[in-house]
């Protein structure tokens, strides 16, 4: 049965740049815990030599032409942005 | 005048005639609105003068008029719309004013001139099963507003239930189209993957979406498919092959169909009244010339666990995007670039979204990765094999769409195993990227509509349309409306 | 102790597609921060990634030509880190089956061979760029998406010194199968180096550093030596090399930290699902083989064996596939092995090296450089003339034959005309005359320098030797 410590959840939290409260690491322990043990169920069948279905559709060698095209200005491309600066879009920098 | 007085072709034609122009389908479907949507809460986004004036814009055009020409119509608001806000129901994304470009399938709608009324409401980035976690509000069932209308298409069933839209844009990762169909007594198609184009629709799994229609018949269901189906080369996983004329094929009766029900899908957890009104249903397929053969789906019972590992990890990876920078959230007062995308992202998203992003994250992370992400994909493949071996010998697979009629509101909110559970019928069908189709075949005690699921061959929808056309038209549980007053 | 450096090199080469990898966005350098992108190169929600032909094509090519084995079934993996610079947090690349694998380059360093294996050649896309400023960073998406080949080396190279001829190579490989224009000062060949020592006679690996931010070859070559010496003092003193990323700082030559890779290098793995796989059959191979010229190595053993050219020549000569292709255009429009290789080699090198401009972007054309070796070989022009005209060509380009009849550049080779002129000089310089006659040999050079200058340098020298002691002996 899979354990997941609240720690764990934290460092998950850390992989997944998810800010959580401790209230919600507890939490989240729990539930995933209760979650993941339920879905264990699947290392009772053997699949020993079955190849695993990655996509949803049989498609291969689905390629594009090399042709360039603009769609979007920068004024566009930058309108939803939450900050932006000289046609860059703008983030506080790194502590260290 | 009401949009129920309609059916979607009957519309198209008075409206081909010019007995009514779009601008009167248009004020239908808003005044329809204006009338229920308070209790129902389907919609997230409705720009009344906007519609009104495309409509107009439509009726003044001098082309020949398109084949859903003014019919007012519901997308799901993690389809990006051009100029309309698409929010996902997310915090995340309440101030996403314009996702620059449309949809394929919205571009399909807007060639055959089809009129989009507004953005409806759903789980918050498609993960729910109640409407209840999205950010804005939550969506009534129009049967019984302490219900929900399921999810995480609610508001999509819930606008063509309570008559607003002719049809609503829904999409499905493992249930979301049919479950709010079966709990709101509307039909919702998910189709086989790759049938409809995902450019423009937001990933959860991007192995497992599609969207759909969600109608209030099945002709007209199938009509609007005929619409959005069809290759686009800005999917690659999209089918290129041809698109089939639907609405022929409902015109031949089912004599001689063979139908498999899988003992799995009837089993515990299935309400007895469920289970009651399915075993009705096939004799009702007796009647009319099909036969039908109980069968065993071994895998079916791993497909709940699967399902989990693998939507919620592909979903983590196409949650990742939103960080605060491009667009969207942002979190206020941060100094460190690290802080801020990781508060943005925890402020932005709900708790529902969170959770799945932690279970996908873990599933995807060393020492789980391999045990078992790899391994829920090899059960994929056996679920899959246990479907085909199925349709070598049947035509349709039939059985519920859900185990029970809808739930209370809060219900199941304090416990995510149940409500994940609960979708135990509807996500075999997204692990093997089949079509299927909830069609009501009958009423719970308590009057909420119990949906009948028919999952056919890959790529044969034209099967799955005619069984639940000549189901359809031999009972009369479509022709019954929930009563939300006004011109119902 | 005696140690032994080990290093394998990772090098990223971008791509010059008129595309981007995963979107019809143009792959240009240099343009007007974010106005070279789409939707799906900002990371919009919907926007699903397209992959481009020819991107493949490129990374077979690169791949075939150092010898790799091309994978017959290849996918398309999510890597996931978050940094403004990665607009859907997820790099798409190439995990468990890289497109090419198993390959190879020969090196030479002080006429030593050796090989260096390749461990396998992937194609990812690159991301955006992060500039920092006092109040916060500003970030460009226009590089994001732009195709770029992963080339991983085995841990074979040993002294700095196999680095940079392994670096030169691979860059003059690469270039000659078009796919890059590996131009490490723009950015489109960036080089990584993974560096350990161990004692000679050891086996076992030592602790790697990855050194970054090598600007160009001849900082790898620095930053190697320099980072091993770094970590010998440690081992020598008993210290523990950690493992970490560092950078070279050019100007205190030395390398610096800067962060030290943990366990929690995670980065989620696993294959795209809105790529579907790519099978790659053996006439489709075929297909993408034929297309990549022959390669230097081959191309200078042919130089040296069928054209006699000596070896350090042959080698400059075929660095890159335009240098290599007009000296064969040259020497096909009759000009001399020889004398096309030494003005290839001298001048024509020379003022590129000057001009920083490569070859083919000036206008001179191998049949006008043929032409004039010619001119020269058959007396028109004289060497010193040749060297105006050579001139004309890389700066304005023509027809040399045209531009010395144009402009009177044709030596004076007749002999009464010649005599003439010449009678004329000795008469103006009579005391000249007497000198030589006295076994002044000096002044017969005045003599010479004195008829040039009467013919604008258009004399014929030989002869107008020759016809100054013929008539200085009728005085």
């Amino acid at each position: 049965m899979a354990k997941i410590t609240k720690e764990q959840i934290l460092h998950t939290a850390d992989l997944a740049t998810l800010a959580i409260s401790e209230e919600e690491a507890e939490m989240y322990s729990t539930q995933l815990t209760e979650i993941i043990t339920f879905t264990e169920k699947i290392q009772n069948i053997n699949t020993d030599g079955v190849k695993p279905t990655i996509y949803g559709s049989d498609n291969d060698n689905v390629l594009r032409e090399d042709n360039a095209k603009r769609t979007i200005t920068q004024e566009e491309a930058l309108k939803n942005a939450p900050s932006k600066e000289d046609g860059q879009f703008k983030v506080p920098s790194i502590m260290e | 005048m009401s949009l129920n007085n309609y059916s979607i072709k009957e519309l198209v034609k008075s409206l081909h005639k010019g007995d009514l122009t779009a601008v009167d389908t248009a004020k239908m479907s808003l005044d329809r609105i204006k009338e229920v949507d308070d209790q129902v809460k389907a919609f997230i986004t409705v720009e009344e003068e906007n519609v009104l004036a495309e409509a107009k814009k439509l009726d003044e055009s001098k082309e020949a008029k398109g084949r859903l020409f003014g019919v007012p119509g519901g997308i799901k608001d993690n389809v990006m719309t051009k100029g309309v806000k698409t929010t996902c129901a997310s915090n995340f994304l309440a101030n996403f004013d314009d996702p620059l470009y449309n949809a394929t399938l919205l571009e399909k709608l807007n060639k055959d001139q089809a009129l989009m009324i507004g953005k409806v409401n759903m789980d918050e980035f498609a993960m729910g099963s109640t409407n209840e976690t999205s950010a804005f509000h939550p969506t009534y069932n129009p049967w019984d507003l302490n219900r929900v209308p399921g999810g995480s298409s609610g508001g999509s069933a819930a606008a063509v239930a309570a008559g607003e839209v002719m049809y609503a844009i829904g999409t499905d990762t493992g249930g979301s189209i049919r479950q709010p169909a079966s709990f709101c007594g509307v039909i919702g198609m998910k189709p086989t993957y790759g049938l409809i184009s995902r450019h423009g629709v937001v990933a959860f799994a991007p192995s497992l979406d599609q969207a759909g229609p969600i109608t209030r018949t099945v002709e007209d269901n199938a009509y609007v498919l005929e619409t959005l189906a069809g290759h686009d080369e800005l999917d690659a996983t999209s089918a290129n092959r041809t698109v089939p004329k639907y609405t022929e094929s409902l015109k031949k009766d089912v004599k001689g169909l063979k139908i498999a029900v899988p003992k799995e899908f009837l089993g515990n957890g299935v309400s007895e009244e469920v289970r009651e009104s399915v075993m009705n249903a096939l004799k009702m397929y007796e009647l009319l010339g099909a036969t039908w053969e109980e069968v065993s789906l071994p895998h079916l019972a791993y497909a709940d666990a699967a399902y989990y590992i693998i939507a919620n990890a592909e979903g983590a990876s196409s949650l990742a995007r939103f960080d605060g920078v491009r667009y969207g959230k942002r979190a206020d007062e941060t100094e460190d670039m690290t802080e801020m995308l990781k508060k943005s992202r925890g402020e932005g998203f709900g708790e529902e979204v969170k959770r799945r992003i932690l279970l996908g994250t873990t599933m995807l992370s060393s020492g789980y990765r391999d045990t078992h992400f790899a391994k829920a994909q090899q059960v994929r493949t056996l679920i899959k094999n246990d479907f085909a071996a199925a349709f070598e010998h049947y035509d349709v697979i039939i059985g519920p769409t859900t185990p029970t009629e809808a739930f209370k509101i809060d219900e199941t909110l304090q416990d995510p195993l149940t409500m994940y559970t609960s979708d135990i019928l509807t996500v075999p069908v997204n692990l093997a990227g089949l079509p299927a189709l909830s069609v009501p075949c009958g009423y719970s005690e308590a009057g909420l509509p119990l949906g009948l699921q028919i999952i056919g061959k890959h790529f044969d929808e034209s099967t799955v349309y005619r069984a639940a056309y000549a189901y359809e038209q031999a009972t009369n549980h479509h022709k019954k409306r929930p009563d939300l007053g006004g011109a119902n | 102790m005696k140690y032994e450096t080990v290093v394998g090199i990772e090098v990223h080469v971008e791509l010059k597609t008129k595309s981007k990898i995963f979107s019809s966005s143009p792959n240009i350098f240099g343009e007007e921060p974010n106005t070279n992108v789409n939707p799906k190169d900002l990371g919009f929600p919907g926007t699903l990634p397209l992959l481009n032909e020819e991107a493949v094509e490129f990374g077979m090519k690169a791949a075939m030509a150092l010898n790799c084995d091309i994978a017959s079934e290849t996918i398309f993996d999510r890597k996931h880190y978050f940094y403004p610079d990665s607009p859907a947090a997820y790099q798409i690349s190439q995990d468990k089956q890289p497109i090419g694998e198993h390959g190879w380059i020969d090196i030479e360093v002080d006429g030593e061979k050796k090989r260096i294996g390749i461990e396998r050649i992937h194609l990812e896309e690159d991301a955006g760029k992060l500039t920092h400023s006092s109040d916060g960073s500003l970030v460009d998406y226009n590089r994001q998406g732009t195709p770029l080949i992963e080339i991983v080396s085995d841990p074979d190279i040993n002294t700095p010194e196999e680095a940079y001829a392994y670096l030169e190579k691979l860059k003059s490989i690469i270039q000659y199968t078009g796919v890059s224009d590996v131009r490490m000062e723009e950015g489109s060949l960036r080089a990584d180096a993974n560096i350990s020592i161990r004692p000679v006679g050891e086996k076992k690996l030592g602790t790697k550093t990855e050194l970054k931010n090598l600007n160009s070859f001849a900082f790898v070559r620095e930053g190697i030596r320099e980072e091993a010496k770094r970590q010998e003092k440690m081992l020598d003193k008993g210290e523990v090399i950690q493992q970490e990323t560092r950078r070279y700082d050019d100007k205190i030559k030395k390398s610096v930290l800067m962060r030290i890779k943990g366990d929690a290098d995670d980065y989620r793995f696993f294959p795209d699902p809105d790529i579907p796989p790519l099978h790659i059959d053996e006439e489709w191979k075929e297909r993408v083989r034929k297309e990549i010229p022959e390669l230097p190595d081959a191309r200078r053993a042919r130089y040296i064996k069928e054209m006699d050219l000596p070896a350090y020549d042959a080698g400059v000569i075929t660095d890159t596939i335009e240098m290599a292709n007009f000296f064969e255009e040259t020497v096909e429009a009759g000009a001399d092995v020889k004398q096309a290789s030494n003005w290839l080699m001298g001048d024509l090198l020379g003022y590129m090296n000057k001009e920083l401009k490569e070859v083919q972007e000036l206008p001179i054309k191998p049949k006008d450089l043929a032409k004039m070796i010619e001119l020269i070989k058959d007396g028109t022009i004289s060497s010193k003339i040749a060297k105006d005209v050579f001139t004309y060509l890389v700066e304005e380009g023509g027809d040399p034959e045209v531009y010395v009849k144009e402009k009177g550049l044709v030596q004076i080779s007749d002999e009464g005309e010649l005599t003439k002129i010449v009678g004329e000089v000795l008469d103006a310089n009579e005391q000249s005359v007497t000198d030589f006659k006295e076994g002044k040999g000096r002044a017969l050079g005045f003599l010479v320098g004195q008829v040039m200058k009467a013919t604008q340098g258009q004399a014929n020298p030989q002869m107008v030797n020759k016809i100054l002691k013929e008539e200085i002996e009728k005085r």
